[in-house]
């Protein structure tokens, strides 16, 4: 486990952040999503990735090795608001794209100055 | 002090409390105008009283701290005010309340004012969390949820313009969210704690300094994309002008300066060791926001604009303030952010008044406003000479600290930068002055085809809210005093770490306590 998480997290925060840098409004968003998973991992594998449920029923014995909780009531939290977030994000695109009826952010510059609405759209 | 007095747990939660409560009052208020501007004023008002109590324990107690459900230090969350808390809170308190008187007179058409309360509220509750939490996952909460309500701020109209502004808000300010939390794993996997003095204590006992310094420098580009630093500013200009300017005028206001108190949280208690090399990097970076952003306002004829860029300058200021390292770099941050919180946002709740008597926020469609309302100009021109640093307003007081700590710390570059960045803003603002006010009426006639409405009567609730910041202004600048030398204990109390830890661990005992 502790060779593959690291690249497993390495892996989706590249997947994230280069999605985040495409053009395409939809792509940034699913990037977001790519990246915030990422991160969520990482804040498991820093909680140590050995360990028995922290809750249990029995009385547990002496030397049991328990995961550490405050890792995952912290991916909780962060799953909780990644979610807010996202959500967010996804109707932010989708309002964006209907009004300015393109995925392409660089077509999309009304609050550039010196460009009137829908300048750099290709055939008006 | 005792940590525990049940006085000081009701005065730190008043900050989160009150405008938890405000916005679910404001709610009810429905669409009924003056239900909700007494309810916002009675909630200004609560939140300024809080915000003042807790000034006054920090002063008379020091650092006071509340361990929520009482569990011990590294165990609960805790929640501690110190001075520099204690200053965020009030400013966070006077903008969030003249903001929202502000806004009930501003605010028209499409941003329905039942929607836009509620969530300045959150808003102003989220600062209150971030700005008394001593433990770093809830630091990441408490700004997530200042973020959240402004996103829901911007794209309240729902119009193109403020759609996009608001995606590049969005997908930079996430990003910074992200590296925040990254920052957060990589923390607790060294040192297995979240609470800012265990932190501090632990990481100093380590062995890989170079290891902490590259988590600061991931830290310092999260708070560096909040606060608006070179070079990742360029969301600012391009969002804060888009939404309606009560909205402007409060992100314009504060939300910036929560990204430098965080930055200032950070380094001061968390990592303030290391090699000196995230220093380097901010008093560099410092200089060149200061600098990209003047010279971007130079460049701008929308008044909205031109002031956004401004805030990426001033943001400089601050940058390099604490990138001296000395109590007098520290003391100088704290007094600029003093001035600048205020003085910032009276210039864009001035540039409402502009706009809503002049139709306009196109200097040169605005032109000759002096010949017509006088009192406006007036309004306009004490805090743009605040802002350029012309005494006796605040800003010469902030300006003045930010050059004597860098001359101070041999920094003489960055002093004379930072000169040349003062006449420029000078120079930013006589040219609104010339064009905007000085110019004979018949520039109207001559503007290019910019959206102008007809002028109308400037209601009191929106000239209130700016007279009272700019007289704010001028009566920092009298105060100068007093003021300066509350702001010398301030930098004393952030570099004392020892002090601080002990106010969380008063005996040695918690040493016992498990290390993972």
């Amino acid at each position: 486990m502790e060779t593959v998480m690291p690249i497993l997290v390495g892996g989706l925060v590249a997947a994230g952040l280069y999605l985040m840098l495409r053009r395409n409004a939809l792509a940034i968003f699913v990037g977001l999503v790519i990246l915030s998973h990422g991160v969520n991992l990482a804040i498991f594998t820093a909680g140590g990735l050995r360990g028995e449920p922290p809750i249990r029923d029995e009385p547990h014995a002496e030397s049991l090795v328990v995961a550490d909780p405050l890792a995952q009531a912290m991916i909780l939290t962060s799953i909780v608001i990644g979610l807010g977030v996202q959500s967010f994000a996804l109707i932010l695109v989708y309002s964006l794209v209907r009004s300015a009826d393109t995925y392409d952010l660089d077509l999309v510059r009304e609050t550039e100055p010196g460009q009137p609405a829908g300048a750099g759209r290709p055939g008006g | 002090m005792s940590g525990s007095d049940a006085l000081v747990s009701t005065a730190l939660t008043l900050p989160v409390v009150i405008p938890l409560l405000t916005a679910i009052a404001v709610l009810f208020a429905g669409e009924r105008r003056l239900a909700q501007t007494a309810v916002s004023l009675v909630g200004a008002v609560a939140n300024l009283a809080g915000a003042v109590w807790i000034l006054a324990l920090v002063m008379e107690h020091g650092i006071i701290v509340s361990q929520l459900g009482e569990w011990p230090a590294p165990f609960g969350i805790s929640w501690a005010a110190d001075r520099l808390s204690a200053v965020m809170l009030l400013l966070a308190a006077i903008v969030g309340g003249t903001g929202a008187m502000f806004s009930i007179a501003a605010l028209e058409g499409r941003e329905k004012l039942e929607r836009f309360l509620p969530l300045l509220q959150l808003m102003i509750a989220g600062m209150g969390g971030f700005f008394v939490t001593a433990d770093v996952f809830n630091f990441y909460v408490w700004f997530e949820l200042i973020l959240v309500a402004s996103f829901g701020l911007m794209v309240l109209g729902g119009r193109r313009q403020e759609l996009e502004g608001a995606i590049k808000y969005f997908a930079l300010n996430i990003l910074g969210s992200m590296l925040l939390l990254t920052t957060i794993a990589i923390l607790y996997a060294m040192a297995g704690t979240l609470n800012f003095a265990d932190l501090s204590r632990r990481l100093e006992g380590l062995e890989r300094p170079h290891l902490v310094t590259a988590v600061g420098a991931i830290a310092l580009i999260a708070m560096g994309i909040k606060s608006a630093a070179f070079p990742l500013f360029f969301w600012l200009p391009a969002s804060y002008h888009a939404p309606s300017i009560a909205v402007t005028a409060i992100f314009g206001g504060v939300l910036t300066k929560v990204g430098i108190y965080g930055l200032v949280r950070l380094l001061t208690i968390v990592f303030p060791q290391g090699d000196g090399y995230l220093r380097q990097v901010i008093l560099i970076a410092g200089g060149l926001t200061m600098v990209s952003g003047v010279l971007g306002a130079v460049a701008q004829r929308d008044l909205r604009r031109l002031l956004s860029f401004h805030i990426v300058s001033q943001i400089g200021y601050m940058l390099i303030a604490i990138g001296f390292d000395t109590t007098a770099g520290l003391r100088a941050a704290v007094l600029f952010i003093l001035h600048i919180v205020v003085t910032k946002t009276a210039l864009f709740f001035v540039s409402g008044v502009v706009e809503r008597a002049s139709g306009s926020f196109d200097l040169e469609a605005v032109g000759g406003l002096y010949s017509r309302r006088p009192a406006i100009a007036f309004l306009f021109i004490v805090p743009a000479l605040s802002l350029a640093g012309i005494p006796p307003f605040s800003g010469f007081v902030g300006k003045l600290a930010v050059i004597q700590a860098g001359i101070g710390a041999e920094q003489y570059a960055l002093v004379t930068t930072a000169v040349i960045v003062g006449l420029l803003t000078l120079y930013s603002m006589a040219k609104v002055w010339t064009l905007a006010f000085w110019s004979p009426e018949r520039a109207i006639r001559e503007v290019r085809a910019s959206p102008t409405n007809a002028p109308r009567r400037v209601p009191a609730l929106l000239w209130g809210p700016a007279l009272l910041l700019v007289a704010g202004s001028v009566l920092i600048g009298f105060l100068a005093g007093p003021i300066s030398s509350f702001a010398s204990l301030t930098a004393e109390q952030l570099l004392d770490r020892a002090g601080y830890s002990e106010i969380f661990f008063p005996d040695a005992l918690e040493e016992a306590g498990a290390t993972p």
